[in-house]
């Protein structure tokens, strides 16, 4: 084993959802505004520290988002934009559709974090649609967030469960941004995507030279 | 002009079969269900609709898709784990469906209101909901060219109006409120409280009397907790 692929090896396991999502929290700047997609990255809301003071946006109309609301807690008019009734911070605002948008695709956020069916080398994600004949299509804000933000982390399986690389030459999915991805936190690395290339930030429970092995596209090691 | 409606029904009266009905709400949150109701009740059909979604469990929008007097939808999120009205029309062949990306649709409606003719955005680009749309390279990015969505009617929900037709919304239920009631050539809205000219700080109104049309009192205060929906 070469220094190399041991210097960007940081845990001796791949990483669980937990596990992931704490490192995307410690990984996102003080004063952060971030939008937390549907599922697997709302997770992330759990290990965000008070010292972090990070606000929370949501695309249905709200700045400054707090937990899940819990029994009395529990008001219809106050949910999230996966319609889980949700609490507010002080200091939080409301605003309708247009302006909530707005904050996404006029730049304003600073990161926002998806999952994702693929992401492709440079940076292109398919995350809304399976591209099944008979599948219902649904694409809700997913095309805005991904063209909006600052930075677009993703945030999912390095393999489906056949094993297949979702980090991928072309996305083979239909699209839901151009080149707009620029971190993907996966079980097993963390990939920078850029005009460069990919490159691997660090791996867990694995060598780079095995990571490798399972992606098809040609990966860069971070100097560290 | 403004009026105040006695009931939901006298509100809806005037809705003619194969209007464009805009639809306030995100989920349950904003969802004018009594008003739905009313429309449902008033026999209107061959409607296009516009909402987030498609509706949701046995009630309102959903209801009215199920018993077969929406010709299209416009919305961003038809499918959800409680949409089996929609989907089952849908796979009919019952209901057509135009998918918008949300921010486009907020836009797009924003745009109707602001008497805007079209604007060009970068959400989409690339993907198979601009496949024919008009697209630019400007400010370094490629754009794609989206229209206004008009309507001839909107069904809001809103928390108070004033004598004027002033409304204040509630936390999340403003969503889709205050650019529907521009967009609409006739807004209806139902609220929980009409408070006298002069009892709103003006400083606070979020859609002013001027794009509201009709206000109906409807005692049914917030939104149903707690749905959920994947």
């Amino acid at each position: 084993m070469s220094t190399l692929e041991t210097s960007i090896q940081t845990s001796a396991e791949p990483l669980g959802r937990n596990e992931l999502a704490a490192l995307v929290a410690r990984d996102i700047a003080p004063g952060s505004f971030v939008n937390l997609g549907i599922g697997q990255p709302t997770l992330v809301s759990n290990y965000l520290t008070e010292e972090q003071d990070i606000t929370l946006h949501t695309e249905n109309g709200m700045l400054g988002m707090g937990p899940e609301a819990v029994g009395e807690e529990v008001d219809g008019d106050l949910i999230n934009a996966g319609k889980i009734p949700v609490t507010e911070l002080p200091g939080a605002s409301y605003f309708h559709h247009a302006d909530s948008f707005a904050i996404m695709r006029g730049g304003h956020l600073d990161i926002c974090v998806l999952g994702a069916f693929q992401v492709s080398a440079g940076g292109d994600l398919a995350n809304w649609h399976t591209g099944a004949p008979d599948a219902i299509p649904a694409v809700g804000g997913a095309m805005d967030l991904a063209t909006g933000a600052k930075d677009v982390f993703v945030m999912m399986t390095l393999l489906t469960r056949e094993g297949v690389s979702k980090l991928v030459e072309q996305c083979s999915y239909p699209l839901t941004g151009v080149g707009c991805v620029t971190r993907v936190y996966t079980d097993k690395a963390v990939f920078l995507t850029g005009p460069d290339g990919v490159t691997v930030r660090e791996t867990f429970g694995c060598t780079f030279e095995e990571l490798q092995a399972l992606v098809p596209l040609p990966l860069k090691p971070a100097v560290s | 002009m403004l009026t105040f409606a006695d009931s939901v029904a006298e509100a809806v009266a005037g809705i003619k079969d194969g209007s464009t009905v805009m639809i306030g709400g995100f989920g349950n949150a904003g969802q004018p269900f009594e008003l739905i109701d009313a429309l449902l009740d008033s026999g209107a059909t061959d409607l296009t609709v516009v909402n987030n979604n498609a509706g949701q469990g046995d009630q309102g929008l959903a209801l009215l898709i199920k018993e077969g007097r929406v010709r299209k939808m416009i919305c961003s999120f038809p499918r959800q784990s409680d949409s089996w009205h929609f989907d089952a029309k849908y796979k009919a062949g019952e209901i057509e469906l135009e998918l918008v990306p949300q921010g486009n649709l907020a836009e797009r409606i924003r745009a109707a209101g602001a008497g805007i003719g079209g604007f060009f955005t970068p959400t989409g680009y690339g993907t198979m909901l601009a496949e024919g749309k008009e697209t630019r390279f400007l400010d370094g990015k490629w754009q794609v060219f989206e229209t206004p969505i008009h309507a001839d009617v909107a069904l809001i929900k809103a928390l108070k109006a004033d004598g004027k037709g002033n409304l204040v919304y509630r936390k999340t239920a403003r969503n889709f409120g205050p650019i529907m009631a521009a967009a609409a050539k006739h807004s209806i809205v139902q609220v929980s409280e009409i408070v006298p000219v002069g009892a709103l700080d003006p400083e606070n109104i979020v859609t002013p009397g001027i794009y509201v049309n009709s206000v109906v009192r409807v005692a049914s205060g917030n939104a149903p907790a707690a749905e959920q929906v994947a």
